[in-house]
């Protein structure tokens, strides 16, 4: 293998055995550079975006734009606040509404569901998992926004406009579910049989099995899966831009109106054209997602080892 | 309450957690399928009809431009990704690289896949201003490529990853080359490329975040490559935010459209996969 390429160009056309070197020779290149791609990718994304945001970061400090509540670009002044706040908000709401839910439902299909029931539910909730979000925010318009205006808002002291951080967050939890669900359910049932006869035989409950044994066992799978579900809320564009009222305030309860930082994008998306400095700020908060998603993903990695190493069976 | 009272409690949970997502899902898509089914049967000529001059406003004509747009960019965009898609994982799982390389690959490809999709859309908008051009059916190829990169060289890894060792030996064992017994590796794995090709097609069809800036939001028929275009779920968010009912009305036939068009294919990936099946060797 340490023929020179252009030798093997010339072997190419004396026979096979020369052209099926010289595939090999390139397609070892071609592969090389696919691998390399993601990598590049990666670096793209972040490098471009970080460029673009200079003008931004090197006009204001970034301390003071994080925390200014402030947005009005027209006038130059450029507070993430609100979007950081309402973007918190959302995720912190659906990730405790979906969680329970999520993990109930994964225990049910792993470890209660048999026979063509669970094949029926498993398939339905893997399917469902593909519906575009534009459809979940669509329904929602006629059904969730109506219901939270005049039931769930009102009990709770709430505004009765039925948009707003609360409704953006229960459409959320429900885009996300499924995801949840069918992830959480492959770790379970990767399970080894004996941890549940083991477990049942010294005498305790299916209850106490799933929850001592199994979720413990699965734990750094439902772990990956929850933070899969994270970064969907976190990074969700459409649902909350249909449903989260579209204001550039810091919210003063879970049902008031909001934005988040993609919402942010979405609704300025227009004066990102014209304005250099509002582009700037509208490609800071592109990197800012970047940056969040990056740092939990590496965080989740090194979380899970631990659990690895701590809930190993 | 004793543990078996405890232990009846929780059954009952769990099966009530997974009714209710049964129930919401079955809901979300019986919504879906009644109301733009009802907008369809009245008129169902919209959905290949052009749109008017001003569609968004008075609701005139159909969406075909949009069903084209989501083709357009979708179909080419998916078959450019595959290929990268097959390339990276293909030297993931073969012996072009080494573990520790492939490890961190699959680290990036982790993040990559977790980056949310207005990223990438923000990501070539950025790139359109710097090279000063306008948003167009090209960039929004560009954008739904690097989007469904990461999901389906996902996919296309786990297949690789499941297809009998045996395979590999044997065509090592004639004296194959790293790049012959590649490409058996990859054919013995066929069912499951595809089933990830059709899963990147339907994440694809249906995202807006990635595309939404960079089409263009087209409210005509899509002109040709450099042309401002739109796809159906820019489309469906567009026909919400609007004040028209009849465009409103019309955001649930071109949902209609969207979710058939994403379950169907869901169902031949499923199907499909189940029927190949039967051709992998040593399955």
């Amino acid at each position: 293998m340490t023929d020179t390429t252009e030798s093997l160009f010339q072997r190419a056309r004396a026979g096979r055995l020369g052209r099926r070197l010289l595939a090999e020779r390139l397609s070892g290149y071609w592969f090389t550079a696919a691998g390399y791609l993601a990598i590049a990718l990666f670096a793209a994304i972040t490098l471009l975006l970080l460029y673009r945001s200079l003008p931004i970061l090197s006009e204001y400090p970034l301390v003071a734009m994080l925390t200014s509540a402030d947005w009005n670009p027209a006038q130059n002044s450029f507070g993430f606040l609100p979007a950081i706040v309402g973007t918190v908000y959302v995720t912190f709401l659906s990730m405790a509404m979906g969680i329970p839910i999520a993990v109930g439902a994964a225990v049910y299909i792993a470890e209660y569901a048999e026979g063509r029931r669970k094949t029926l539910v498993a398939s339905f909730i893997d399917v469902l998992a593909a519906i575009p979000s534009v459809i979940f925010g669509l329904v929602a318009l006629i059904v969730v926004v109506p219901f939270v205006g005049t039931y769930v808002a009102p009990a709770f002291g709430g505004g009765t406009a039925g948009v707003g951080i609360f409704t953006v967050s229960l459409v959320m939890a429900i885009v996300v579910t499924p995801f949840m669900i069918s992830l959480s359910v492959e770790s379970l049932e990767s399970l080894p049989d004996e941890l549940r006869e083991t477990s049942l035989g010294v005498g305790a409950t299916k209850f106490e099995t799933i929850r001592s044994v199994l979720l413990r066992a699965a734990g750094p799978g439902i772990f990956s899966a929850v933070l899969l579900g994270f970064g969907r809320v976190f990074g969700a564009t459409i649902v909350p831009a249909l449903l989260i009222g579209g204001q550039t305030q810091l919210p003063n309860s879970i049902f008031s109106t909001g934005q988040t930082l993609p919402t942010l994008i979405v609704n300025d998306f227009g004066e990102l054209m014209s304005l250099p400095l509002t582009q700037s700020a509208l490609i800071f908060v592109g990197l800012m997602l970047v940056v969040v998603v990056w740092l939990f993903n590496f965080g989740a990695m090194l979380f899970r080892r631990r659990l690895q190493r701590r809930w190993q069976y | 309450m004793n543990r078996y009272a405890k232990q009846r409690l929780f059954g009952a949970a769990v099966r009530a957690a997974a009714l209710l997502v049964v129930g919401v899902m079955v809901l979300v898509v019986s919504v879906t399928l009644v109301r733009g089914g009802r907008v369809l049967l009245t008129d169902p000529a919209i959905v290949v009809t052009p749109p008017g001059s001003r569609y968004m406003l008075e609701g005139t004509g159909g969406f075909l431009h949009a069903v084209l747009g989501s083709v357009f960019v979708v179909g080419p965009a998916t078959a450019i990704s595959m290929v990268f898609a097959v390339s990276t994982a293909t030297y993931l799982q073969s012996d072009y690289s080494s573990e520790r390389f492939s490890e961190s690959v699959n680290m990036f490809l982790n993040v990559l896949w977790g980056t949310p999709p207005i990223v990438y859309g923000v990501f070539v908008l950025t790139i359109i201003i710097a090279i000063g051009a306008q948003t167009s059916l090209f960039f929004g190829v560009v954008a739904i490529a690097i989007f469904q990169y990461p999901i389906m060289t996902r996919y296309t890894d786990e297949a690789l990853r499941a297809a009998p060792d045996g395979v590999r030996e044997s065509t090592y064992g004639l004296g194959a080359t790293r790049f012959e017994s590649a490409r058996m590796t990859v054919r013995a794995a066929a069912p499951g490329i595809i089933a990830g090709l059709i899963m990147g097609f339907a994440r694809g069809i249906g995202d807006a975040a990635t595309v939404l800036f960079t089409t263009g939001r087209s409210t005509r028929m899509p002109g040709g490559l450099f042309d401002a275009a739109t796809t159906l779920p820019v489309l469906i968010f567009d026909q919400a935010m609007s004040f028209n009912p009849e465009v409103r009305s019309h955001a649930y036939a071109a949902s209609f459209v969207l979710t058939v068009v994403v379950l169907g294919l869901i169902l031949v990936s499923k199907l499909l996969a189940g029927r190949y099946a039967r051709y992998t060797p040593g399955g």
